[in-house]
């Protein structure tokens, strides 16, 4: 045989590796980010969250202190939440979805996954911001916007609506995100608004003036940050938050149009799970998400607009929440984004 | 090469249960898709999906070809020439394989896209990144030592009395390569672009960030906009049919052709080529290729890590605690992985039959899928099957095994195809069990493949995101998982010490590998 010796030195070296992985695995980490060393030791709700700690967690904090009851969360990508609840079934283990995209709680809605909420829940909010078959209600609202970066753009250059983005002007500068839940949402609205034809013009006339397409809202905040680009159709909360952390030399500021759909509000939403089997638990938890304090946390925070009634949107928000329209088409209405989905493909933008 | 002699019972029980578990993401798309056939169907067969498929697999092509052009003078030069410091190059060259591809096409994008860093220091325009050119610039330099692994250990188990035969007749080196070397190559070329072609079209991180509209994208937006979870799996498993196809055309390059030796004695060393001044290119080159591949990302996240540092926001514990459950994860799936692949392996190199072929080629489903399948058929099948440990460790390295294990497969195959046969025929003849052999013959002679193949999963589950998020027992974060956490919203300073601290855990794997082809096998 070959001299075995270097390797069977490594192996060692490997197999010890491993042992001590193994080992100290046994005790493997699961501190709860944000959540503090005095967390309730009596278990609680299990949520399911499309929004990041640093969005949700001094809210659910002040829900486990009142309630005296330690929540688990899981946090990833909200579709891919609403995707594995539907294949959970029955047999899931959460009790709460917080949806960060509209669609995807209508997802788990039509799939029969929801349980009606309180009547007091939901008069939390205004109509508009609720299904009307009381299966989820909204949170908080961010508004489509165009953001622009102020050293290239004076803010009275703008068009008052994104409709006016496919003049010459604008050519090769503006930055777009088709494939993003967000402005799906928006072409929906649009549809309702203007109908199919005059949507599908401005999306046709958007790509032949070299509409820029991105992942989504951050890339394109931070491409007009960089000068790649000098304006883009985005939520307006990813700006307040870059200001909030960059201080006010940010480049990047956010327009609220004025006409047409303009700035449009969409939710991040909350449905309890019909086979909970800690409803009334879950209903509290929702509850909470709806108090005062909660809803000052979100608005100061993410500097999104609350949406329970009563709650005072940030001062930095000047545009008040009665001036930014909900879609026509209703809240969310799958049919209506595959519709959407089929309509920005026909047009290249997609 | 093998004979027609049934596999041991205990082999082909292992082998049923490795199978069925590797199927189980092929199985889910079948239940899915044969619940609505017809829309299934629809979507499967639109032009949509054809076009796509069809841009996608160009980009595959472009990917691969220029991948087994990075790695075959690379390897040939770290291998088997007098280049200075070819071993730490040998390194070097395969630590771009530690860059999670979307961690990379941000990087990337930051340094090399339009206003980017580079174009910030040269003052000049640079070419767009976006687009083919950029999935294909990105997806080529972290993939690549997929190829350059097996190769380099290929070339130094290549007989070099053929080579010294076709020297001594008075061939150049060129013609020596082209004739005698590369035909040897082939089959290690063919297996590892076969990685690299799957990874491609498995990969959703990088091409999304550099706006390519690959396969992989039609299957996130049936998710994430229009909640179809049966166009999904119907996509799904158009990429299963296409990950066959691959797999047939790799197995006709790599024939069934015999590898192992059957003289007497041990591999002389190859006496090195000297490069004389060709040395000065030859470092250039391997130096352009890190300086692209591993220096400038590196150097972006060291940057943005200085700037996280200087604002006080990192916590050495959490950082700490979050290592050590990536360790954990990935340790257990390499060395599950390795034992499955093995028999796997066994099976299909020993005792081929259509029905281990089979098995074979369908576990690769779990590694031409993007992660969001796989880790929803594992909810579906848990959920109902095994309540009791949905969302647990367990699970969750159950399913990342799965998901990483044609990975293992692959190098120690190999290291089978090269031990001949004879060998435990003769210990069989001894009078020694089956088993027995296995143990004492098999396994040690096929220790090169199987610490590959261990390093090779251990290094993609480092890595791993969608599957974690989903499976993971609740509150249960990695190295991965944070940063997704911190790059949602764009807090790339945030993110950079968690992507240096899993490159630095990950680049362990990658020395072992770089260093299995300077072992004598």
């Amino acid at each position: 045989m070959i001299d075995v010796t270097p390797q069977r030195k490594r192996l060692l070296a490997a197999l010890l590796v491993f042992a001590t992985v193994l080992l100290a695995g046994c005790g493997f980490s699961t501190e709860d980010s944000g959540g503090g060393s005095n967390e309730p030791d009596v278990e609680g709700i299990t949520l399911y969250s499309g929004r990041i700690p640093a969005a949700i967690g001094p809210a659910v904090d002040s829900y486990e202190a009142a309630a005296n009851r330690d929540v688990q969360v899981r946090f990833a990508e909200t579709a891919d939440l609403a995707a594995t609840l539907v294949e959970e079934g029955d047999a899931s283990p959460a009790d709460v979805f917080f949806a960060q995209e509209p669609g995807a709680i209508a997802a788990v809605a039509e799939a029969g996954l929801l349980a009606k909420l309180p009547r007091d829940i939901l008069d939390r909010v205004e109509p508009r911001f609720r299904d009307p078959e009381g299966r989820w209600v909204g949170i908080t609202g961010r508004a489509r916007v165009i953001a622009y970066n102020k050293g290239v753009v004076e803010q009275a250059e703008l068009p008052p609506s994104p409709f006016g983005l496919t003049a010459p002007k604008w050519r090769d500068r503006v930055g777009w995100s088709p494939a993003s839940s967000s402005m799906q949402e928006y072409v929906t609205a649009l549809r309702a608004r203007y109908g199919d034809e005059r949507t599908k013009q401005w999306l046709e006339e958007m790509v032949d003036n070299g509409a820029v397409a991105f992942p989504d809202n951050v890339t394109i905040r931070d491409a007009i940050a960089k000068g790649e680009i000098d304006v883009g159709l985005i939520n307006h909360y990813y700006v307040a938050q870059a200001v909030a952390e960059e201080g006010p030399d940010y480049p990047v500021a956010v327009y609220f149009p004025p006409g047409g759909l303009g700035s449009l509000m969409l939710l991040t939403s909350v449905g309890v799970l019909e086979s909970s089997d800690r409803k009334e638990e879950a209903f509290a938890f929702v509850r909470s998400l709806l108090s005062e304090d909660s809803q000052q946390f979100f608005t100061s925070s993410s500097k999104e607009y609350p949406l329970a009634r009563g709650t005072e949107p940030d001062p930095s928000l000047s545009v008040p929440v009665a001036k930014i329209p909900v879609s026509d088409a209703g809240l969310v209405d799958l049919k209506e984004i595959q519709g959407t989905i089929e309509l920005m493909q026909e047009s290249g933008a997609l | 090469m093998a004979r027609a002699r049934p596999a041991p019972v205990w082999l082909l029980a292992t082998g049923a249960i490795v199978g069925a578990a590797a199927v189980l993401p092929a199985a889910y798309l079948a239940v899915v898709v044969f619940g609505d056939f017809s829309a299934a169907m629809e979507t499967a067969l639109s032009s949509r999906a054809l076009e796509t498929l069809l841009r996608t697999a160009a980009l595959t092509a472009a990917v691969v070809l220029a991948s087994i052009a990075l790695a075959l003078p690379i390897g040939w030069l770290t291998v088997r020439t007098d280049l200075p410091g070819r071993r730490l190059w040998a390194v070097l060259c395969t630590l771009p394989l530690v860059i999670p591809s979307y961690v990379g096409a941000y990087l990337l994008v930051a340094a090399l896209g339009p206003k980017g860093m580079v174009q910030d220091a040269l003052g000049v325009e640079v070419p767009s990144i976006y687009g083919f050119f950029g999935a294909w610039l990105v997806l080529t330099l972290f993939t690549y030592p997929l190829i350059l692994i097996p190769l380099r250990a290929a070339l130094r188990r290549i007989d070099p009395q053929l080579e010294d035969a076709a020297r001594a007749m008075g061939r150049g080196p060129l013609e020596v390569f082209r004739s005698v070397v590369l035909p040897q190559l082939w089959p290690v070329i063919a297996a590892g672009s076969l990685l690299v072609a799957l990874f491609v079209i498995s990969d959703f991180g990088a091409v999304s960030i550099l706006r390519f509209d690959s396969f992989t994208a039609e299957i996130y937006i049936a998710y994430q906009s229009s909640f179809d979870r049966v166009a999904a799996a119907a996509l799904g498993a158009v990429l299963v049919v296409a990950m066959l196809v691959l797999l047939l055309a790799s197995s006709r390059v790599r024939g069934s052709r015999r590898i192992h030796r059957l003289g007497p004695g041990t591999l002389r060393p190859t006496r090195p080529y000297r490069l004389g001044r060709w040395r000065w290119p030859a470092l250039g080159f391997c130096a352009l290729v890190v300086l692209v591949a591993f220096v400038l990302p590196v150097g972006v996240l060291i940057y943005w890590a200085s700037k996280g540092i200087s604002t006080g926001s990192t916590s050495w514990n959490t950082i700490a605690a979050l290592g050590g459950n990536s360790l954990l994860i990935a340790a257990w799936a390499a060395a599950i992985g390795a034992i499955a692949a093995l028999v796997v392996a066994a099976l299909v190199v020993r005792y081929p039959s259509g029905m281990t072929r089979a098995v074979e080629r369908l576990s690769h489903a779990g590694y031409a899928l993007p992660g969001i399948l796989v880790a929803l058929g594992l909810v579906f099948f848990a959920t109902r099957a095994v309540p009791a440990l949905y969302q647990t460790v367990a699970l969750l390295v159950f399913a990342i095994t799965i998901h990483y294990l044609p990975l293992a497969i692959g190098p120690i195959a190999s290291s089978l195809v090269q031990l001949s046969p004879r060998i435990e025929e003769a210990a069989r003849g001894m009078g020694r069990g089956q088993a027995d052999v296995f143990r004492t013959i098999t396994i040690p002679l096929a220790r090169g493949g199987m610490m590959a193949g261990a390093a090779l999963v251990f290094l993609h589950a480092m890595k791993e995101l969608t599957v974690t998020l989903i499976l993971s027992p609740i509150g249960f974060k990695t190295l991965a998982t944070d940063i997704w956490t911190q790059t949602t919203y764009g807090f790339y300073e945030a993110s950079a010490i968690p992507a240096l601290v899993l490159l630095a855990v990950a680049a362990v794997p990658v020395y072992l590998l770089s260093e299995q082809g300077a072992a004598p096998s």
